[in-house]
Formats: structure tokens, C-alpha cells, sequence
């Protein structure tokens, strides 16, 4: 079967193909005879795609029912098995313009996390609903209900808020018998405290026909608390998920050539030492091996940063990860799974990770003072008390309603609050963060190191020189180019296109790997590739650019001349990072020559070039050892030790799987500036979350003599507790003012980015 | 005052309707896809199904 042919901006995609046991796994069954599948479809990001999509499948036979979800670009289909097979849809997807690939929500861990948000939520919902009923009984009790009246609500409160308490407070409790098992104290600890003794107090009251029950005080802090969990739960969820679009569109595995000639399809996974694999130009090595036939060019840029490509011949090594360009290869494994380069980096960046000392987030730096202090408080009021003379009754009462005042109902908000409304504000300009952490760890950064290729240029080869070429020349060359995957080929087609040229058709192309390629226009024998094939003597100077020289028969032969094209604001990101007090490095694994021109372009005074991925991470701990705080920002599979060193790290969205794994922030769209802006956004969210914790401990101040007097009434505290949140929201919403990086063109850049996930992935 | 011993059930069961119905929508995935429901809302499928 021929399959169908698939564009997307121009470029050829090979549909996903389900093949094996493995394709069961993605299918579940919905209903007798009905089957469910789900699919990851990243250009599904616009309404007009799931219109599209539902209109289109929903038309194909045994379709009963196609459902787009467009926050997470996934698309669930449920068919009449036997009617339609799996292959067809995605098949279908690929002709209308969707790449898709089947999903299994287990792979990415969404689920746990639709999880862990789902039981926050109901958290939520109990504690609500439980804290206006209450409330509505206290305002009763407030407004002069008494005796048998106030008892009987008191009574209805203690039954509406002792279960939900039990129920809704759960999270705080776990997380608080977690935290002191480990003999560290965090902010559950006495929020736990407040609202448990809240509670056990309020019941005593109650048996007692007391006037005071604090009943709603404890059911209304969880309801705002959980408000802030959810906050928190939901940015890292967002994040998450966006970033889990992004995994590989390429079917993860290789054609194995059995010893009989066969040849079959088997899972990277499946992979063994001494299997024959074949690898097809534009594929990526599954494993790392030695070539046994043919000769090709491969893009190692992933690997080393070096942007030129190599030539491989039988006997060189490859590497897992590797891009082969060219022409197909036959290659030899000698390290698959474990064994590979690509592990071996994996084992470094688990190292990495570990010798970074943990960081501690502000709230829970904060817990260390503020519960002894708390608790110190407490302990003071009840002796004093006592020494005053008053009843153990009414000393407990008073200590334990410094304890309600004082439960961190503000603090907890005041750091996810602000958080979330500035990972809302990034997100919209096209910067994904993986949690709060990294938020306040961008703030404190005062070094960037960028790595060359992929992430201060664009990782593609654009023409430079000659710029006035004549068209003709460029037109046929770049018919000859369009034959051929290599980048530079690729550059010139793409140069070609701006110009609004159309390559000359010729005839007889030939691909020699490793030298250029041939074909014949007009009885004349044309030659495009490196400068020994088509017969042209060195230059004396050479700048370090990527080169093709281009020979028309007899005539002159034209050299062109490429260079890997920075992103559009590079100089001006690193200007403004400059501006910001912060000192930038360029490190990179390509040639010296290379390294420099871009440093000079855009005005980094350190570059490194040459780098090994262990020179990296040395690089990076040698500056983590002089104090520095390093923000390191890099794509590549040779970056990902150091990204894991780094004191944070950001990755493009074009980066290896690895190296968005291992990033704390990811960026999409074409622009660097998402860098600067990034650091400025974390920057003021870090001073309002200061200003929220004074204005925290402000409400602390104030209401705490009047505990500790005895003067707070279930009345006061609701007022004041309500109040000091609300003031603490109001203040988070502060940091979503001001200017955004133009919205729209992020937008615009994120949809370009996603058309194209699956171009720079590797392994 | 007599007024209250029907009234505070029947505000407490009400209020419990609004939570195990919340549950509900939650569960049934209502709140899946939020961005796309928005959208869903502006779509033109007017035209008869056949």
C-alpha cells in the first residue's frame, strides 16, 4: 500500500505508523463493539482545527464519534471495530494536515496529575460548600441567636464542618505528618495545627453551651488555602502538559535486517548489540553503532553543536541521536538501551541533579521562622494567662485562638497567588514553566550561558554570500538542491522560495554522499557540493562558513555560502540581559571560527567553543562553585548535563526530547527575547510575593495582641482572615499589569513552532 | 422560629445537591478541555445532520 503523501508547510512527514502488539495498548474498548482511541495532534491548537477534524472523521465510515480536547491538542475517537482500523484515522489526519500520533495518557504521567487535580478540586467544592453553610449559621449566631437556638446551630455547624474539615483538610495533613516525620517543620504544620485545634476546640465549646464555636474559621481557611493549592496545582499541570505535546512524532524504533534479508519494524527498546539495522536518509540513529554499508553525511548538531555535517563511511561510529542525511545506511549495533552515548549523558545529568544542592522554596524557607515563632506566641498566652490568674479554660481558649489568627491562611496565598498570575502572563508570551521553584529561581540569576547552535541561532543554515547572485544560477541550483536533504540544500531551496524563484527542473539527479550531487541541463553536467567535487581550489581565507560550490559545466563556478542564522533579537536579548546586570557566556561544542563571529555579532565577551558535553557541565559547576547563580539556556542532547547543573535552566521548544526534559522553562516561537523577559517577569513576581508576605505578617502584627488579649470573637477572626486574603489576591494581580511581549506575534510564533515538533527530535 | 426546622434541611440538601452535582460534571469530564468549550460555542453546526 502506497501511503499517502502528508505536507505540512512544505515539508514531507511519514504518517505514524501502528504496528505490533504495542498498538493495543493505545486502544480501549468504549461500548460493545466500539473501540476508543486517542491521538496527540499538535497542530490541533485553533478552533478551526477541531471543527475541522470532528467534521472531517466524524464523515468516515465506523466513525461513531470524534471529539477534539484543544487544550491538550488531543483527539479522542471512538469507531465500530472491524468497520475502520486505527491506521486509517491517523492516516486521515495526516492528508487533511494533522500529524498525529496515538496517545496514552499513562506515558506522559497527566494522568496522575488530572488526578491530583481532580482531588483538590472536590477539596475544594466540600470546603466550600461547607464553609457557606456554615457561615450562614455563625451570622445567625453573630446577629444575637441564643440558648437552645445557638446551640442547636452551633450543633448543625459541627456537623456540616467536622466532616469536612476531615475530608478537605487531608492534603495539609499529609503533607504535614510528611514533613515532620523528616524533623523539618513546613506551612502545613500550623495550618494543620490551627485548623484541627480550631475545630476540637469549637466541639468542647459546643458540648458546653459555650457562646464562641470557630467552626466556620476553620472550614473557611481550608476553602482559601485549597484555593491556593489548586492555583499552584494548575500552573505546573499547564505546563506540564503543554510540554507533553511536545514529545517525538516519530515512531520510536528502527528496521532491523534479520540474518535472512528480512527486514522488520522493532521498538527502540526492542533493540539488541550485533542487530543490523537500516536507517533510511532523514532518520534518526536509534542506537549508537558502526556503519557496515554506505556512506552518507550526518547532522550531529543534537550531540556536538556543531553545525556542519559529517561524513560517515563502513567502519565510522555513530551515535544515537544522530541525524543521517543523505543516502541509507546500514548500521551495526554495538550499544543499544543502556549502553548508548545518549545514556551515558543521561547518567551525567542524574549526577548533575544530585550534587545540586536542593532548593528551598521562599514559603518554606519562611515556615522555619514562622511556626516556632507561632507556636512561641501561643505558649507565651497561655502562661500569661495562667499567671494573671485566669482558669486553664480560659487560657487554653486564648492560645489556641492565637493559633486560629495566626493560621498562615495569607502566607499560602500569597506566593501561589502571585505565581500563578505571572505563569499566566509568561504563557501567553509563548514561556512555559515547569513550577513555582523555577519562577523564584529565575529571579535570582545573575549568569546566562547560551549554547551556540539551536538556541541563540536558529540550528538552520541560511545563504549569506554571495548576495548577488544571479538568478538563473540560483534557480538551477537550487533545482538540483531540491533532490536533497542536506541543510545547505535545503538553505538554497529555501532561498530560492524567498526570492519567489522556481528551481529549474534537471534531469539525472545523483546524490554522492559525502561529496555533493550531479545531474545534466541541456547536455551540460552540473555539479553542486563541496569544493574538491566540483573541482575548486581552497580559499586562502577561510571565515569558518558552511560552503557549497555550485559548477556549470565549463563555466565559472560560483561558491555559496551559508551560516546558521541567529534568532531575530539575539543581539538585542543579550544587550537587555547586559542592561539587567547580568553576565552572559556563549558556550558551545562547534568550531572556533564559528563561535566567534556569532559571539562578535552579538556581544558576548566569553565564548567557549569546542566544548564536550562533560566540558559543559564542567564549566558550569566551575561557576556554581564561584558563587554564580547560572542560568544555562541550551537545546541540544550535549547541553542536557548542563542544564541539569545549572542553578535553572530554559530550553527553545525545538530542543531534544532530553534537553526539554531536563530544563526547568521552556520557551516557544522563533524570538531569544523570551529569555530577558522571562527573568523580568520572574523578577517583579518576586517582589510582590515579598510585598504579599508583608503585608502577611502586617496582618499578623495587628491581629496578634488582640488574640493573645483575648479579644478576638469567631467574628473578628472571620473578618480579619477574609480580609488579609483578599488583600493578598488583589496585591497577585498586580504582576499580570503591565506590558506583555506582544501577544500576538507569540502567538504567532507558537503555532509556528508547534508545526514543526517533530523536526529536531531525537532518540 | 418553628420555620427553621424545615428551612435549614432544605437549605443544607439544596447546597448538597450543588456540591454532588459539581462532582458529577467534574467526573464526567466536564472541565477537560475548558479552552475548547469556550470556542465550541462560536462553531457554525447549523447545517442538518444526514
Amino acid at each position: 500500500m502506497t501511503l499517502p503523501c502528508c505536507t505540512i508547510d512544505g515539508d514531507y512527514f511519514e504518517p505514524f505508523k501502528l504496528e505490533g502488539e504495542d498498538a493495543q495498548r493505545w486502544i480501549s474498548t468504549a461500548g460493545p463493539g466500539l473501540k476508543r482511541i486517542e491521538f496527540i495532534a499538535p497542530q490541533a491548537n485553533h478552533p478551526e482545527a477541531m471543527a475541522h477534524i470532528e467534521t472531517d472523521l466524524g464523515a468516515l465510515d465506523g466513525v461513531k464519534s470524534a471529539r477534539v480536547n484543544l487544550t491538550g491538542r488531543r483527539v479522542a475517537v471512538i469507531y465500530v471495530e472491524g468497520v475502520i482500523e486505527p491506521q486509517a484515522l491517523i492516516d486521515r489526519l495526516g492528508i487533511i494536515g494533522y500529524m498525529a500520533r496515538p496517545f496514552d495518557p499513562r506515558e506522559t504521567g497527566l494522568t496522575k496529575d488530572d488526578r491530583e487535580g481532580g482531588r483538590l478540586l472536590r477539596a475544594l467544592a466540600v470546603s466550600g460548600f461547607a464553609a457557606s453553610n456554615v457561615m450562614l449559621l455563625s451570622v445567625s449566631v453573630w446577629s444575637g441567636a441564643e440558648d437552645a437556638t445557638r446551640d442547636l446551630f452551633h450543633w448543625l455547624s459541627a456537623m456540616i464542618a467536622l466532616p469536612a474539615v476531615a475530608y478537605a483538610g487531608r492534603p495539609f495533613f499529609y503533607s504535614a505528618v510528611n514533613a515532620l516525620k523528616l524533623g523539618r517543620v513546613n506551612m502545613d504544620v500550623p495550618i494543620s495545627l490551627g485548623v484541627l485545634l480550631a475545630s476540637f476546640m469549637s466541639l468542647f465549646e459546643t458540648f458546653n453551651g459555650a457562646e464562641h464555636a470557630y467552626f466556620d474559621a476553620s472550614v473557611t481557611l481550608l476553602f482559601f488555602l485549597l484555593a491556593g493549592r489548586y492555583l499552584d496545582h494548575l500552573m505546573r499541570a499547564r505546563a506540564r502538559s503543554a510540554i507533553a505535546q511536545l514529545v517525538s512524532l516519530s515512531a520510536e524504533g528502527a528496521t532491523v535486517i534479520e540474518a535472512d534479508g528480512k527486514r522488520r519494524y522493532a521498538a527502540a527498546r526492542d533493540l539488541k548489540t550485533g542487530m543490523s539495522v537500516a536507517v533510511a536518509a532523514g532518520d534518526r540513529l536509534p542506537a549508537d553503532g558502526i556503519v557496515t554499508s554506505g556512506t552518507s553525511d550526518m547532522d550531529r548538531s543534537l550531540l556536538t553543536g556543531e553545525s556542519a555535517p559529517e561524513t560517515v563511511k563502513p567502519g565510522s561510529t555513530v551515535h544515537a541521536g544522530e541525524l543521517n542525511l543523505t543516502a541509507p545506511l546500514t548500521v551495526e549495533i554495538t550499544a543499544a538501551g543502556n549502553d548508548t552515548f545518549l545514556s551515558e549523558l543521561v547518567r551525567l545529568m542524574a549526577a548533575a541533579e544530585q550534587s545540586q544542592s536542593k532548593y528551598i522554596r521562599i514559603a518554606d524557607r519562611l515556615a522555619r521562622f514562622y511556626s516556632p515563632a507561632v507556636h512561641t506566641l501561643a505558649a507565651i498566652t497561655l502562661v500569661g494567662w495562667m499567671l494573671l490568674g485566669h482558669g486553664w479554660h480560659d487560657s487554653i481558649m486564648a492560645a489556641i485562638a492565637v493559633l486560629i489568627i495566626t493560621c498562615p491562611c495569607a502566607l499560602g496565598l500569597a506566593v501561589p497567588a502571585v505565581q500563578v498570575v505571572a505563569s499566566g502572563r509568561l504563557f501567553r508570551s509563548s514561556v512555559m514553566i515547569k513550577d513555582g521553584a523555577a519562577l523564584e529561581k529565575l529571579a535570582g540569576v545573575d549568569t546566562v550561558i547560551f549554547d551556540k547552535t539551536g538556541t541563540l541561532t536558529k540550528g538552520e543554515p541560511a545563504l549569506v554570500s554571495p548576495l548577488m547572485v544571479s538568478t538563473d544560477t540560483l534557480a538551477l541550483a537550487a533545482g538540483l538542491a531540491q533532490a536533497s536533504k542536506h541543510p545547505l540544500s535545503q538553505a538554497l531551496v529555501r532561498e530560492a522560495n524567498r526570492r519567489g524563484l522556481t528551481p529549474v527542473p534537471v534531469n539525472d539527479i545523483v546524490e554522492h554522499p559525502g561529496l555533493g550531487l550531479s545531474a545534466t541541463y541541456n547536455h551540460e553536467a552540473l555539479k553542486l557540493g563541496s569544493r574538491a567535487w566540483c573541482g575548486v581550489e581552497d580559499a586562502a581565507d577561510d571565515k569558518g562558513l558552511l560552503e557549497f560550490a555550485f559548477r556549470r559545466g565549463p563555466r565559472a563556478p560560483s561558491i555559496f555560502q551559508f551560516e546558521d542564522r541567529l534568532r531575530p533579537d539575539a543581539a538585542e536579548t543579550v544587550s537587555r540581559l547586559k542592561t539587567m546586570g547580568l553576565a552572559v557566556h556563549l558556550l558551545s561544542g562547534d568550531r572556533e571560527s564559528a563561535v566567534q563571529r556569532v559571539a562578535e555579532t552579538v556581544k558576548i565577551d566569553t565564548a567557549v567553543s569546542r566544548a564536550s558535553p562533560q566540558g559543559k557541565l564542567a564549566y558550569v559547576d566551575a561557576l556554581a562553585k564561584a558563587g554564580r547563580k547560572v542560568l544555562m539556556v541550551g537545546d541540544g542532547i550535549n547541553d542536557a548535563p548542563a542544564l541539569a547543573a545549572g542553578y535553572t535552566s530554559m530550553a527553545p521548544a525545538s530542543a531534544s526530547d532530553i534537553g526539554r526534559t531536563a530544563a526547568e522553562t521552556v520557551f516557544m516561537g522563533e524570538s531569544a527575547d523570551a529569555v530577558a523577559e522571562a527573568i523580568k517577569v520572574s523578577r517583579r513576581t518576586q517582589r510582590i510575593a515579598m510585598e504579599n508576605f508583608g503585608l502577611a505578617v502586617g496582618y499578623n502584627v495587628l491581629a496578634v495582641p488582640l488574640a493573645m488579649a483575648g479579644l478576638v470573637s469567631p467574628l473578628v477572626a472571620a473578618i480579619a482572615m477574609s480580609t488579609s486574603s483578599i488583600i493578598v489576591i488583589a496585591n497577585a494581580l498586580r504582576v499580570g499589569l503591565g506590558r506583555t511581549a506582544t501577544p500576538a506575534s507569540a502567538m504567532l510564533n507558537a503555532n509556528h513552532q508547534a508545526e514543526r515538533p517533530g523536526l529536531r527530535n531525537a532518540a | 422560629m418553628t420555620g427553621l426546622l424545615y428551612l435549614i434541611p432544605v437549605a443544607l440538601f439544596l447546597g448538597g445537591l450543588g456540591l454532588v452535582a459539581f462532582i458529577w460534571s467534574l467526573k464526567s469530564g466536564q472541565y477537560d478541555d475548558l479552552e475548547g468549550a469556550a470556542w465550541r460555542i462560536l462553531q457554525d453546526d447549523d447545517q442538518p445532520r444526514s
